[in-house]
């Protein structure tokens, strides 16, 4: 029934097994098809009974694309496969070893960083050098007297912290809760309430022969709303943001958690998605897969075209549902004719709580002169600091009542006061 | 009717004024053809909703729509009993004296006291064949609805406790869409034919606005479509759809308007663009560094 005179395909069981192969290869590109939707691919090319390429080419399309980035890739791999089926084998030797070597790497990258991890004892790879580490000294000194190890380290600047303590560190984040108090949503469960539940009544009605003797009611459910979080990561923020991923980390994979889903971004010059790899349950594996997503770590910052991007591209999507957003950023932005105040607006207007985690905060004396301070600070709902663990779990306050706006109204007066 | 093949689905699309490109027409012969169901994703107003009406239009086949929201559970989309009526009934049973609990058990729970919702209807035999079952806006609903469309879409029927289950002679012509404001779960993709669709090119939009507002003269069509054109390559919050081209002409017709001009357009800026943002960007000479662009562009053809 099918005509392939036009592609001069061989006939029909060579076509399944081609089709078959081009599947394969879609699959090593990343598409995720499994065996169901390559038969169905067959069913729906004998079906066509396709007379022109373009035919051909939508009918493989609806069965094997699903998602829209996936169009490109598809439409790539299509002009290059079925270019010649009769180079099929070759094409298919030849790109084998290319694309098995990049899945190859990726486990390698995670057994080679515990590795790293595990050599790392005492050498400090990316923390900062001796001269900061005399001054820690000092502290530990001091501060052992007063307070207790663990309290000492919840009030330690993440950027102080030596391997040893970052290790600390990073066990007191996992065990972080981030608490949010739960919306209510449409649906109604049978509880006691104060909506009249027919349904319930009936059925109690029915088990006693119809007879009335209690009136149900119901009330509506609640429902948790989602997190999103948008992680500045340039150079000036390196050691804020890893921590506060980790701590993300923690509250997107801890079971009920209270969060609906969690949604993580990383911007500096580019903004990117790593909402997948913190899914992954080693917090090192994660992040080294979001490190190698974001290509523009500890590089410059251009917020106002990253919450741009945001806003157009993504903002729909995942914050549907009356979503909560966490923002960390020093807001020290390098673009001088991004409108930055507007994005943040836009932002603000989307969600249901827009938190400003700025580091900068902890320094005593810290007023908001930068411009893109100046013009973000008015739109968000709370600015707190956001420099060691006890600021982080000062988070949880600022979700429990809506209204707190930490520092926001005292740095407003003092940029009234400045202008 | 039936498609024989992807050129009678077009031309059948055409004859109830849709018009569209051979690839959508691909995915939905092949729907009708394997008795998939098929998934259309796109920007709002790209003609995703109307194409279930088209289809069902040229089928001769009922359209049953299940507008998604979120918070929408089983009853409110396959059915639920009138149970305010079973109530009276069971009252009425009392007054006349006769109140025997298995014999009020067999009458309460009855195809009289039944309220179907889309899914359930969509199941029943239809007079013209199977209906059309637009299932519309999936993006909205939560993820456990979405698990529940899973079954249902695999089976079609429904088991009602009190009656059997109900399984659909001949299975509707499902089509779902998405706005995507959120991703769908693969587990439901994978079971439908998938399409993503786009704006149109600039020749079969005009194919489009003659079709739906064909009052609207050759000349002015094409500065609208040119302009609605430009207006999508532009930084939007919210691109025009199609649906937003079609009413903006219809705004200038009923407005007696020949041809476009930066104060028509400042007048009517809001058929076509839906956030203040937008509106705010187009306004001054913004609107007519886009007309003046969009002419440019028609003075070749």
């Amino acid at each position: 029934m099918a005509t392939l005179a036009d592609l001069e395909l061989p006939d029909d069981p060579k076509l399944a097994q081609n089709i078959t192969h081009f599947a394969r290869a879609l699959r090593k590109a990343g598409l995720s098809i499994g065996p169901g939707r390559v038969l169905d691919a067959v069913q729906a090319v004998q079906a066509v009974g396709f007379t022109e390429r373009a035919d051909f080419y939508w009918t493989l399309h609806a069965c094997f694309v699903s998602k829209p980035e996936e169009r490109a890739v598809f439409s790539q791999l299509f002009r290059l496969y079925w270019r010649d089926p009769r180079y099929l084998e070759q094409m298919m030797s030849f790109m084998s070893p290319m694309i098995r070597g990049v899945q190859e790497e990726k486990p390698a990258q995670a057994s080679e960083k515990r590795a790293a991890e595990a050599l790392l004892d005492g050498h400090d790879r990316d923390l900062p050098d001796i001269d900061d580490g005399g001054e820690e000294v000092e502290i530990v000194v001091d501060a052992s007297r007063t307070i207790s190890a663990e309290e000492r380290l919840r009030s330690l600047d993440f950027e102080q912290m030596s391997v040893a303590e970052m290790a600390a560190a990073k066990r007191l984040l996992a065990k972080l809760r981030l608490p949010v108090p739960p919306i209510n949503s449409r649906r109604t469960q049978s509880l006691p309430g104060r909506l009249p539940d027919w349904p319930g009544t009936m059925r109690a009605a029915m088990r006693k022969g119809g007879e009335v003797t209690h009136f149900a009611t119901k009330r509506p459910r609640t429902r948790y709303p989602n997190l999103v979080v948008l992680c500045d990561i340039s150079g000036s923020m390196a050691q804020y943001s890893r921590s506060v991923l980790q701590f993300i980390h923690a509250v997107a994979n801890r079971e009920g958690q209270g969060w609906a889903q969690v949604h993580a971004f990383t911007f500096g010059t580019r903004l990117t998605n790593i909402t997948r790899h913190l899914r992954r349950k080693d917090v090192d594996e994660a992040l080294a897969l979001a490190g190698a997503e974001a290509q523009d770590w500890e590089g410059g910052t251009r917020i106002g075209e990253c919450l741009h991007r945001f806003n157009q591209d993504w903002s729909r999507r995942v914050m549907g549902q009356g979503a909560v957003v966490l923002l960390i950023t020093d807001g020290l932005d390098r673009d001088r004719d991004a409108d930055l105040g507007r994005q943040m607006q836009r932002l603000r207007l989307s969600a249901r709580q827009l938190i400003w985690l700025n580091p900068l905060l902890r320094w005593e004396g810290f007023a908001p002169k930068a411009r893109g301070i100046m013009q973000m600070l008015p739109h968000c709902s709370s600015f707190r600091a956001g420099h060691n663990i006890a600021s982080l779990e000062g988070l949880a306050q600022a979700l429990a009542q809506p209204d707190d706006a930490g520092q926001k109204a005292r740095l407003m007066q003092m940029m009234s006061g400045d202008g | 009717m039936v498609f024989g093949n992807i050129d009678e689905v077009q031309a059948g699309l055409a004859a109830q004024d849709y018009v569209c490109g051979r690839a959508l027409a691909t995915v939905v012969f092949l729907g009708l053809k394997l008795g998939r169901p098929l998934f259309l994703e796109g920007e709002a107003g790209t003609g995703k909703t109307e194409i279930a009406k088209a289809i069902a239009a040229s089928l001769g086949r009922r359209l049953i729509r299940l507008q998604c929201y979120e918070g929408l559970d089983s009853a409110a989309a396959v059915y639920e009993w009138n149970f305010a009526e079973q109530m009276i009934a069971i009252r009425a049973a009392e007054a006349a004296g006769g109140a025997d609990a298995s014999a009020l058990k067999t009458e309460l729970f009855t195809e009289d006291y039944l309220i179907e919702r889309p899914l359930l209807q969509a199941m029943r035999p239809q007079a013209g064949g199977a209906p059309v079952l637009l299932i519309d806006e999936l993006d909205r609903t939560d993820a456990p609805f979405e698990a529940f469309l899973l079954e249902a879409l695999s089976d079609f029927q429904v088991t009602i406790p009190e009656l059997g289950t109900v399984a659909a002679p001949e299975p509707p012509i499902v089509i779902l869409t998405s706005n995507r404001t959120r991703e769908v779960h693969d587990a439901l993709k994978r079971r439908c034919l998938y399409h993503w669709v786009d704006y149109p090119d600039f020749e079969r939009e005009i194919e489009i606005l003659q079709a739906r507002a064909p009052e609207a003269a050759t000349a002015l069509s094409r500065e609208i479509v040119a302009f609605v054109q430009r207006l999508r390559s532009e930084d939007l919050f919210k691109r025009p759809g199609v649906a937003e081209t079609i009413d903006w002409a219809k705004c200038l017709l009923a407005l007696d308007v020949i041809n476009l001009s930066p104060e028509v357009i400042a007048d009517t800026l809001g058929a076509i663009l839906k956030y203040q943002d937008d509106i705010q960007k187009l306004e001054g000479s913004e609107a007519k560094r886009i007309l003046d662009a969009a002419k440019a562009d028609l003075v070749p053809a």
